[in-house]
C-alpha cells in the first residue's frame, strides 16, 4: 500500500486531509517492553569540566529523575535498572544532548520521591517530578510570573494525520485526565479549562464537569494550536508571539493524564502511548518505556525496515525522520510511521513556477510563492518583516501540494531557527 | 537488536500529492490539442507544418539554451512544447519557417530563459513573440493578407478586420453559431471556440489553471464590448462578437492563465483579468490593430507584481 494520497482526477478542490479517528478495532494498546536498554536522552550536551551526578553503573529507579548537571533539567527513568553508558548525542537544529543507557533490571522498583508529597500537589513537586513525564506537559510554563495563564486547553486530538494517540488517551483515561485537570488548576491557579476532541465527539465526551469541550474539525490542520485559537477561540496569537503570552496554555491529554496519575497515585508515569504504523498500512497502539528503541517495537510487527526507508517519529506531514532504529521514544514521540523508500515524497531542485497550489491551501494565507523566494536566496530577515514567516504553523501543506518539490517548510524552520541563533548571538558580536 | 542498515533522512513532510510540472504541461498540451487539431482540419497541411515546427523548434531552442548557459536541462518539463505550441495556435497557416523559428527563439530564449528559464518570466512567452511578429513582419501576421489563397466556403474576411474598416454593417451576415464551431479566419489554433473552451474547462477541473482569471476576462470583453456597443452599435460589434472572434477564447483559457507572468490571490486574478479583457477590446475598438490581444495579455503582465501587492492579511499580522 502507498501511503501517498494523490489529488483527486478532479483537482479544483483543495487536498481533503482528514485527521484519522481511534480505529474501531483498538480497545487497549500492546504493551512492548524494550528488549535491551533504554536511552534516555537528557536535555544537555556533556560538560567538559562537569561531573554528571549519575555515573555508569549507578543504579537507578523507575520513575527516578535524573539530572546530570544539576541545572533544573532533569529526565525521568523509565526503567529500574543500571546506568550503562553516558554519552553525547545529536538532535537536529543543533540541540545537543546526553544520552544516558539504562540495562533494566528484572525486578521494577518504583522511586518514591513524589510519594511523600504526592497527595498536596504544588508546582515545586510538579516541577520537580513530572517535567519529563509521557506526553511533555511543558509545566516551566505554569512558572512565568510575567505571563500569567487563564485558560489550560487540553488537546485531545492529535497534531498531525494517521496519529490517534491523544484521542485514545481522552476516551480512555477520563478519570485520570479530571485528576490532572484539578492538580494543573490547583497548582497554577487557572481558571478556565477547554477540552478540545473531535467534532462528532463533543456530545459522547463524559468530561463536562471539569471544563468545557469543543470539537475541532476533522480537517487538517484545525487542531494546530494557533488555528484553534484563531477559529474557536476568536484571538489570532499576533505573528512572533504564542499562545502563552495570550494567557492560554495548550497541553497534550496525554500529559494532563501523567499530571493527574501522579498525584493521585504518587508514582511517576514512566509508559508512553504510541501509534505505530507500520509499512501495510495498519495502525497499531503501543504502550512503552520512554527510551524503547523504536526498533524494539517495529520488530514486534515484523515490520520489515529496508535500506532507503524512512522511519518517522511522529506523523506523515510533522514528524522527523530517525537516522537509526536505536533512536529511543520520547516523551513527546506520539507516532511511529514507517515509510517505503518509494512510498516516500522527494524534493527537488526546481524553480517555483508560481502556480498558487500553496496560496490555495495555506492556513495562514502567507503568500509562499514570494515568502519562498526571499528563503531561497537565505534573505530571513526580509522574510520575516515583509513576507509573514513568522505566521506560518509548520502544517506542511504548502510542500505537500508543491508541484516543483520545492522544501518549502524545510526553508520556513530553517529560517526561524537562523533568525532566532542570529538573534541569541547578536549582543555577543555588538 | 536488528542490524545496522541505512535509513534515508529528510525533512517533513513525507507525503506529496503528486503533481509534477510535466503533468501540468502535458494537461495543457492535452487540452489545446482538440482546437489545434481542428487548426489542421480547417487550414490543411501547411497548419500542420506551422504548428510542429513551432513545437519542434521551441524545444531544441530551449535545449540548445540551456546547453551553452550550462543550466539543468529542462525540455522534459513539456513547458517549451507548451510554449511552442501556444505561439503556433496563434499564427496564421501560411507563416514562412524562417517566422515560426524566429518567433520561438524570442518566446523561449528572449522571453523566458533570459529572465531565469520556468516561473521566472515576466510575460507569456508565446505572447511576446507574437507581439514582435505582429510589428516586425505586419503582412505575415495579417489574416486577410495571409490566407489570400485559401477557398472557404464562408467569408474569408478576418471579422474584426472587417467591423475595424467597415463598422458592424460587414459582418451582419455572420452568426455566432458559425463562429463558435470554427467557421471563421484567424490563427490555426484558435478559430474554434467549442474546442477552446472545452480545453479551457477541462484545465480549470483538472485544477491545472485557476478559473478566475479566464472568467473575469471573458467578464472584461464582454463588458467593455458591451459599453462601445451599446454607444455606437454601427461602429462597434456586440459583445458576443468579441467573445467568439480573434484570440479571445485562447488568450482566455491559455495565454492569460500562464502561471510565472499571471497573479495568484483572488482579487488581483480578477483585476488581472479584468484589466486584459479590457484593454483588448480597447485596441480593437479604438487602437491601432484590429486584433491586439496579446498586448492586452502583456499589459496585464507588466501590472502584476503591483496587483500580487493586494493579499489577504496573514493569520496574526502584526499590522
Amino acid at each position: 500500500m502507498t501511503m501517498m494520497r494523490s489529488k483527486t482526477f478532479f483537482g479544483m478542490g483543495q487536498p481533503r486531509l482528514e485527521y484519522t479517528p481511534v480505529p474501531a478495532r483498538i480497545d487497549r494498546p500492546e504493551s512492548i517492553r524494550p528488549a535491551g536498554r533504554v536511552t534516555l536522552l537528557h536535555p544537555r550536551p556533556p560538560e567538559a569540566n562537569a561531573i554528571p551526578s549519575v555515573k555508569v553503573g549507578e543504579t537507578v529507579k523507575s520513575g527516578q529523575k535524573l539530572s546530570l548537571y544539576g541545572k533544573g533539567d532533569y529526565v525521568t527513568s523509565s526503567v529500574s535498572g543500571a546506568v550503562s553508558a553516558l554519552e553525547p548525542f545529536p538532535g537536529s537544529f543543533v540541540r545537543n544532548f546526553t544520552a544516558i543507557s539504562i540495562t533494566p533490571a528484572p525486578e521494577e522498583v518504583p522511586d518514591d520521591g513524589l510519594r511523600a508529597v504526592h497527595q498536596d500537589p504544588s508546582l515545586a513537586s510538579a516541577l520537580d517530578f513530572l517535567d519529563a513525564a509521557p506526553g511533555m506537559p511543558g509545566l516551566q510554563r505554569l512558572n512565568d510570573a510575567d505571563r500569567p495563564l487563564k485558560t489550560l486547553v487540553v488537546c485531545g486530538v492529535d497534531q498531525d494525520l494517521l496519529v490517534f494517540t491523544q484521542q485514545y488517551v481522552l476516551g480512555a483515561r477520563g478519570h485520570d485526565i479530571q485528576n490532572g485537570i484539578r492538580a494543573l488548576q490547583k497548582i497554577s491557579g487557572i481558571g478556565e479549562v477547554v477540552i478540545l476532541t473531535r467534532r462528532e465527539a463533543v456530545q459522547g465526551y463524559g468530561g463536562h464537569s471539569v471544563g468545557r469541550v469543543m470539537g475541532v474539525d476533522h480537517r487538517y490542520p484545525s487542531a494546530k494550536p494557533q488555528l484553534v485559537m484563531a477559529n474557536l477561540f476568536g484571538r489570532e496569537v499576533p505573528a512572533g508571539r504564542t499562545c502563552e503570552d495570550l494567557g492560554y496554555c495548550f497541553m497534550s491529554a496525554e500529559a494532563v493524564a501523567s499530571i493527574g496519575a501522579a498525584f493521585s497515585t504518587g508514582r511517576v508515569p514512566v509508559n508512553k502511548l504510541i501509534t505505530v504504523i507500520p509499512k501495510d498500512g495498519v495502525p497499531h497502539l503501543v504502550e512503552t518505556p520512554v527510551g524503547t528503541p523504536v526498533g524494539d517495537i517495529l520488530n514486534r510487527f515484523g515490520a520489515a525496515v529496508g535500506a532507503g526507508d524512512r522511519i518517522v517519529a511522529g506523523g506523515p506531514m510533522q514528524g522527523t525522520a530517525l537516522f537509526s532504529l536505536d533512536y529511543p521514544v520520547q516523551p513527546d514521540t506520539d507516532a511511529l510511521l514507517v515509510l517505503d523508500a518509494a512510498a516516500a515524497a522527494n524534493i527537488s531542485d526546481y524553480p517555483c513556477i508560481n502556480c498558487g497550489e500553496c496560496i490555495r491551501v495555506c492556513p495562514a494565507r502567507i503568500q509562499i510563492n514570494l515568502l519562498v523566494r526571499y528563503l531561497e536566496a537565505g534573505k530571513y530577515a526580509d522574510a520575516e518583516e515583509s513576507y509573514d514567516l513568522n505566521s506560518c504553523v509548520e502544517c506542511g501543506l504548502c510542500s505537500y501540494v508543491c508541484v516543483s518539490k520545492i522544501p518549502i517548510l524545510q526553508y520556513i524552520v530553517l529560517a526561524k531557527h537562523e533568525l532566532a541563533r542570529m538573534r541569541s548571538t547578536e549582543p555577543l558580536n555588538a | 537488536m536488528p542490524e545496522k542498515r541505512k535509513l534515508v533522512v529528510s525533512f517533513a513532510p513525507f507525503w506529496h500529492n503528486g503533481n509534477r510540472v510535466t503533468d501540468r504541461s502535458l494537461q495543457i498540451l492535452l487540452a489545446a490539442t482538440p482546437a489545434a487539431l481542428f487548426g489542421v482540419y480547417r487550414f490543411g497541411f501547411s497548419a500542420l507544418a506551422v504548428l510542429a515546427l513551432s513545437v519542434s523548434s521551441a524545444v531544441l531552442w530551449e535545449l540548445a539554451f540551456t546547453r551553452v548557459a550550462k543550466r539543468p536541462v529542462s525540455v522534459g518539463d513539456g513547458t517549451a512544447a507548451v510554449i511552442g505550441l501556444m505561439f503556433g495556435m496563434m499564427l496564421p497557416a501560411s507563416l514562412p519557417w524562417w517566422a515560426v523559428i524566429t518567433g520561438t527563439f524570442i518566446a523561449i530564449v528572449v522571453a523566458r530563459q533570459i529572465y531565469g528559464g520556468i516561473g521566472s518570466n515576466p510575460f507569456n512567452p508565446a505572447a511576446v513573440a507574437v507581439a514582435i511578429l505582429m510589428l516586425a513582419w505586419k503582412q505575415r501576421m495579417d489574416f486577410d493578407a495571409a490566407l489570400v489563397n485559401y477557398a472557404f466556403d464562408f467569408s474569408a474576411a478576418f471579422p474584426l478586420s472587417a467591423v475595424k474598416a467597415f463598422g458592424t454593417g460587414a459582418i451582419k451576415e455572420l452568426s455566432y453559431v458559425d463562429l463558435f464551431i470554427g467557421r471563421q479566419v484567424g490563427g490555426i489554433g484558435s478559430v474554434c471556440g467549442v474546442a477552446l473552451l472545452a480545453g479551457g474547462i477541462y484545465l480549470i477541473l483538472r485544477g491545472v489553471i485557476r478559473w478566475e482569471i479566464p472568467v473575469s476576462f471573458l467578464a472584461g470583453v464582454a463588458i467593455t464590448a458591451a459599453v462601445f456597443h451599446a454607444a455606437d452599435p454601427l461602429k462597434f460589434a456586440s459583445p458576443a462578437f468579441h467573445l467568439l472572434t480573434g484570440l479571445t477564447l485562447f488568450g482566455a483559457f491559455f495565454l492569460s492563465t500562464e502561471d510565472a507572468s499571471s497573479p495568484v490571490n483572488f482579487v488581483p486574478m480578477l483585476i488581472f483579468g479584468a484589466v486584459a479583457g479590457a484593454i483588448a477590446v480597447f485596441i480593437r475598438n479604438i487602437g491601432v490593430f484590429a486584433e491586439g490581444l496579446v498586448f492586452a495579455i502583456l499589459v496585464g503582465n507588466l501590472i502584476q507584481p503591483l496587483l500580487d501587492k493586494i493579499r489577504p492579511n496573514a493569520l496574526g499580522k502584526v499590522k
